[in-house]
């Protein structure tokens, strides 16, 4: 029992990682009808950015949790200026060519200069010890991501649905012509909701520096689940991809703990329960069919 | 890349003399070497993965070795034009085959260097077979380049699963723990290495309680369901053998720790690591871990000779890669100089059964039966963070092993 709840706690944590990641690919999908595929170089930004700030200035992880997002959300915010906009005319290749180029420029540049080698990143000493559940032992820091990731989804919730900026959002997201035969200017949010998601990338990054290997290729390697995961939420469904985060993150640790036996079944499980769901419901679990143009 | 060595006004100054008084070893009435030159190849990871354990370093370490054997025959050298070529395989087998062909065929290449990653190192070994020329390989683990993919003119250099599973499979379980928990990536070097340890592991008198296949690539980076899994076993596992390479390492071993499995009395031990694994880590992360090192820069005295001049060089301490990519070429070209020529058969004939001494070799010989070389293994130990007193001087060797026990009898599958 204490085995399956601690698989069930370590999903959550996983889960944690991609509800984080997915969520600002849905609201930046939604908004701008843009796929970021350079999501994940901004996720090893991130932890990236957290490494250089402890080590060559001396930045503790606290602060990182906040400078990193902040700084790196308004450079997502400049590159939607300066490039990202101009895609939202053009065909949805275009779209793949430049955030996937932008992701290997991203990551060659912080290959460039701090190598390959994954870089070491210590836990904070507030969050080193571990909670005892009764039933097992946990590392705090993974309790804190956890509830950090579910404080942080239910804070968007409540702006998305509490708040005037929420209402606006997700009608943009939801029926963009509609909104702006409102008389609302869609325009004025596409920025920031970009920065935003971005931000939510960069943060995600920080959360796994202590417990990642730290390296230009950290965002390549988790990006291609997280995709799934937008995938079986629907695309551009700011609930699904959330709901489907840790539901991934909770498939695969039981895949790996109980089906360890089949390597094969575990190591595909994602991608077995992504083509289930898009035979099923090929918008996704919580997406919605777009209307015929 | 091109990059012609050693080659100074004044020495070329002394070159040209030489060969106009007739003493140059082009005088003779056949062509001894190919193009009157020597060229050695450095295939490997260039920028990936493996890159900072061997990579650009084993191309500096080899042209270390160009010149100190200029340095050492002068005037009687075979030849003074000895280059390098280089390319990055990026540990794709198919990519390693197409350079390799390329090498031998159009750069004129004498012999490949270094080859990083099991399954592009066994490509490359064909390759070499087809060609009839040389291929030193330092990177790869597999045992099958001196088992049944072996052939004449392959040379498996610094060491291999069998050494690794030897040194700290057996001698962790007679003095750490007899209890063994092996993890391992789901692929050919993990599968292969899983059954090394558990074959070592059975014959020092231990036990494999347990034992899992984590998925490869590891996409999650999350190793926790295994790690949580270890110490529930019955009996529990005295040591935690994680055969994860490069990054999935970093993440195996973080994550240990956050479990704090040491102090639950599960102690680790490490199927393959290199020192820059140990760098990116930190000692702190790993102290205490046993794991079988090829070599160690800060050894003794001659090591450490060899590690100031690298790092003049590469701006850093050298891997055992470095080291043994630096001996290959060097041993290559005292072949070549014993022999006169850089014809593949006669420098193979040289090389087969040849007892070699220099920085990286100890105790070294090249086996004639399966062209493994063998030499002195080292058992190391992380050192705790406390005496860790300069930088890169991580570890501490517990014990050497002896060159005729570090390495397998020759396989009955290789028929040269």
């Amino acid at each position: 029992m204490s085995g399956f709840a601690q698989n069930t706690f370590n999903g959550l944590v996983s889960g944690a990682f991609y509800a984080l990641l997915a969520l600002g690919l849905a609201v930046i999908f939604g908004m701008l009808r843009v796929v970021n595929f350079a999501h994940g170089a901004f996720y090893m930004l991130g932890a990236f950015g957290a490494y250089v700030l402890l080590t060559e200035v001396g930045v503790p992880f606290w602060a990182a949790l906040v400078i990193m997002p902040v700084g790196l959300g308004l450079l997502g915010m400049a590159l939607e200026r300066a490039v990202i906009h101009r895609l939202t005319k053009l065909d949805p290749l275009y779209n793949f060519l430049l955030t996937f180029g932008l992701t290997l420029i991203l990551q060659d540049l912080v290959k460039l200069r701090y190598g390959v080698q994954s870089s070491p990143y210590e836990t904070p000493s507030l969050l080193s010890g571990s909670v005892n559940f009764g039933l097992f032992d946990f590392p705090t820091y993974r309790v804190f991501i956890l509830g950090f990731a579910v404080l942080l989804c239910v804070a968007v919730w409540w702006v998305l649905t509490r708040t005037r900026i929420g209402m606006v959002v997700r009608a943009s997201t939801e029926r963009p012509d509609l909104t702006r035969a409102f008389g609302i200017d869609v325009g004025r949010w596409v920025t920031p909701v970009f920065g935003f998601g971005i931000g939510l990338a960069s943060l995600a990054g920080v959360l796994a520096a202590p417990m990642r290997a730290v390296n230009p290729l950290m965002g390549a390697d988790l990006i291609i689940v997280v995709f799934a995961v937008v995938v079986i939420g629907g695309l551009g469904s700011i609930f699904g991809s959330v709901a489907a985060g840790f539901g991934i993150g909770l498939v695969q640790a039981w895949g790996e703990a109980y089906l360890s036996a089949f390597p094969i079944v575990s190591q595909t499980i994602v991608f077995v329960v992504m083509a289930g769901v898009l035979l099923w419901r090929p918008a996704g679990l919580f997406g919605r069919e777009e209307a015929p143009a | 890349m091109r990059r012609t060595v050693g080659v100074a006004a004044a020495s070329a100054a002394v070159l040209l003399v030489a060969g106009c008084g007739g003493g140059g070893p082009q005088a003779g009435g056949e062509e001894k070497l190919t193009g009157d030159k020597i060229v050695l190849g450095v295939l490997n990871d260039q920028s990936g993965a493996y890159s900072e354990l061997s990579g650009k370093n084993s191309v500096t370490a080899v042209e270390m070795a160009i010149a100190d054997f200029t340095a050492k025959y002068g005037d009687k050298a075979v030849t003074r034009n000895i280059t390098v070529e280089t390319a990055d395989h990026q540990n794709k087998p198919d990519v390693a085959n197409s350079k390799a062909q390329e090498m031998y065929d159009r750069k004129g290449v004498d012999l490949i260097l270094d080859v990083p990653t099991s399954s592009a190192a066994l490509k490359v070994a064909d390759v070499a077979k087809e060609k009839k020329k040389l291929y030193f390989n330092i990177g790869a683990a597999t045992t099958d380049l001196t088992g049944k993919s072996c052939n004449k003119y392959t040379f498996h250099y610094a060491y291999d699963t069998y050494m690794l599973a030897n040194g700290t499979g057996k001698t962790t379980t007679e003095q750490i723990g007899k209890n063994w928990y092996i993890l391992y990536p789901n692929y050919a070097f993990g599968q292969d290495m899983e059954k090394s340890f558990s074959t070592a592991i059975t014959a020092a008198g231990g036990t494999v309680v347990g034992k899992d296949g984590a998925p490869f690539p590891n996409t999650s980076g999350d190793f926790s369901t295994f790690l949580l899994k270890a110490p529930t076993l019955n009996p529990k596992p005295d040591v935690l053998g994680t055969m994860q390479a490069g990054a999935e390492l970093v993440n195996v071993v973080k994550q240990y720790n956050e479990f704090k499995l040491r102090d639950k009395g599960v102690g680790l031990a490490v199927g393959l690591m290199f020192l820059t694994d140990i760098h990116s880590l930190t000692p702190a992360a790993l102290a205490g871990t046993t794991y079988t090192d090829a070599w160690y820069w800060n050894f003794d005295a001659k090591n450490r000779e060899f590690a100031d001049r690298f790092q003049r060089k590469a701006g850093t301490r050298p891997t055992f890669a470095h080291a043994a990519n630096y001996s290959a070429a060097l041993q290559y070209l005292e072949a070549v100089q014993a022999a006169g020529t850089d014809d593949a058969d006669a420098v193979v004939k040289g090389l087969e059964g040849k007892t070699i001494e220099d920085v990286f070799l100890r105790n070294g010989k090249i086996r004639a039966e399966d062209h493994r070389v063998v030499h002195d293994a080292y058992l190391a130990q992380v050192k705790p963070q406390a005496e860790v007193t300069e930088p890169w001087d991580y570890v501490k060797v517990l014990k050497t092993i002896p060159a005729a026990e570090a390495f397998r009898a020759p396989s009955a599958d290789c028929k040269l």
